[in-house]
């Protein structure tokens, strides 16, 4: 089994670091570049920056916080967040970030997927799918950051958008983010099992016992947000219980 | 002591800025250029890439930088292709049909193997930092990787991979589901990185600085 990635999540809005509850209540935690540079400092192996708010009021502040970013970190930096076009993608490339996660543009514009994927390759486009369960084992997804119903099943979106060109999934349960309740490990098997493509899973992370039931569920990676923030954890702490449920992870 | 000097060819594809913050970061005089006379004279060389192999070797043919690359390689100074910079070192490609290379390594770029050993399927994009080791009891002496313990993790992200025809070639490889996949080639001062040093943490780094002493 390859090495399961250890993420570390930021969501921003404006220039703070914020963290809600599924993906709401919004506080603010800080400064992203602190952040940022103390992640990568302390061996995460790659960092996601959403702009939580940007499809909302249709804006893309990303750029000046990746390319800060940029300057300290040389890990991988997926950024998405008020995404609408392949040059926006470019814009995002330039400055630093390494591939772009995109959700509710493709929701609304499918051929997007295929346009970014063509244009810079299937592995910078990260298919972020944020998705709510409907109760009876299915999932739906959900747009403009856990706001929209778009009455697409998370599953079958999954396995489309791989169809189009995604060369990866960011999958967040809304329902279980924020909530230190563990990762939605069914939605997880579901989307996994689904796609030949790598499944980031991030939503809910709270004790060590949830890695191993997310990453039994098929997850390539573990995306981890306010237990970072808040210092409940570390990257290091992450690493060492990763490795002691077996695990595989890369030695720092 | 003066800065030592590189040289990042910019062919309007990639992200030079990770590439050029790396070796900015280990100290380099960095210098991003699609001009000739800046190619065929650098100190030392980077080829940087992401995205397809066609497009790649497009970007270069459009900008009239295949022969000076050629040239370069031929005086023997340092030059380092990463990730499609290092698969266009190849003489050809399979990746959406066929397409020439550089030929500056001889060898063909084939898809990293679908399925795993035990049958199971192998996820492509292959994502993800795998650990790097010496091939065929090789040695990484004189090339960047002379001070990089076997066994050190690096970020690798591609579904293409360079298979030299000359054994002799491959510096390193890496495991994925049972199958050795190809993580760096090396021919005379010409070296191929598929993973990403520039986004490999303090060990890629310390590979960069060792690049820049070459």
């Amino acid at each position: 089994m390859a090495n399961v990635r250890l993420i570390a999540r930021l969501d921003v809005k404006g220039p703070n670091l914020i963290k809600g509850v599924h993906l709401e209540g919004l506080r603010v935690i800080g400064d992203p570049q602190e952040y940022a540079r103390r992640y990568y400092e302390q061996g995460a192996d790659e960092l996601i920056y959403i702009d939580i708010v940007a499809s909302l009021y249709g804006r893309n502040n990303l750029t000046d916080i990746v390319r800060h970013a940029a300057r300290d970190v040389f890990v991988p930096m997926t950024v998405g967040g008020g995404i609408r076009s392949s040059d926006d993608v470019r814009d995002l490339l330039r400055v630093g970030a390494d591939k772009v996660a995109i959700n509710t543009a493709v929701v609304k514009r499918p051929e997007l997927i295929t346009e970014v994927s063509r244009r810079f390759g299937s592995q910078c486009m990260v298919l972020s799918i944020e998705a709510k369960s409907r109760g009876d084992g299915r999932w739906e997804v959900y747009t403009d950051c856990g706001r929209e119903r778009s009455g697409l099943d998370a599953v079958e979106w999954a396995r489309r958008g791989i169809e189009l060109g995604a060369g990866e999934i960011l999958l967040t349960s809304i329902d279980r983010e924020g909530t230190r309740k563990g990762f939605d490990a069914e939605l997880t098997r579901a989307v996994a099992s689904a796609v030949s493509v790598p499944v980031i899973a991030s939503g809910g992370y709270g004790e060590p016992r949830h890695l191993a039931e997310v990453v039994s569920a098929g997850a390539d990676a573990i995306a981890v947000a306010d237990a970072l923030h808040y210092n409940r954890t570390t990257v290091p702490q992450l690493r060492e219980a990763a490795q002691a449920q077996n695990i595989p992870v890369r030695a720092v | 002591m003066s800065k030592a000097r590189v040289t990042v060819v910019d062919y309007g594809t990639g992200n030079l800025f990770s590439v050029q913050r790396a070796l900015d970061h280990c100290g380099a005089d960095v210098k991003m250029s699609s001009k000739t006379d800046d190619i065929v004279a650098a100190d030392r060389l980077v080829l940087p890439g992401v995205g397809a192999f066609a497009d790649g070797m497009k970007g270069l043919r459009d900008r009239g930088l295949i022969e000076p690359l050629l040239q370069f390689a031929a005086t023997e100074r340092p030059m380092l292709g990463v990730c499609l910079g290092m698969q266009m070192l190849a003489t050809t490609s399979e990746e959406f049909g066929q397409h020439q290379g550089l030929g500056l390594i001889p060898g063909r770029v084939r898809q990293v193997p679908t399925q795993a050993v035990n049958g199971e399927p192998n996820k492509i994009p292959h994502i993800g930092w795998s650990e790097i080791s010496p091939a065929s009891g090789g040695t990484w002496k004189e090339t960047m990787l002379e001070n990089t313990t076997a066994g050190t993790p690096v970020y690798l992200v591609h579904s293409f991979h360079l298979i030299p025809d000359d054994p002799a070639h491959l510096l390193a490889d890496c495991g994925y589901g049972g199958h050795r996949v190809t993580a760096a080639v090396r021919s005379g001062a010409i070296v191929g990185a598929q993973f990403h040093p520039e986004k490999s943490g303090k060990e890629g780094l310390k590979m960069l600085t060792a690049f820049l002493r070459l």
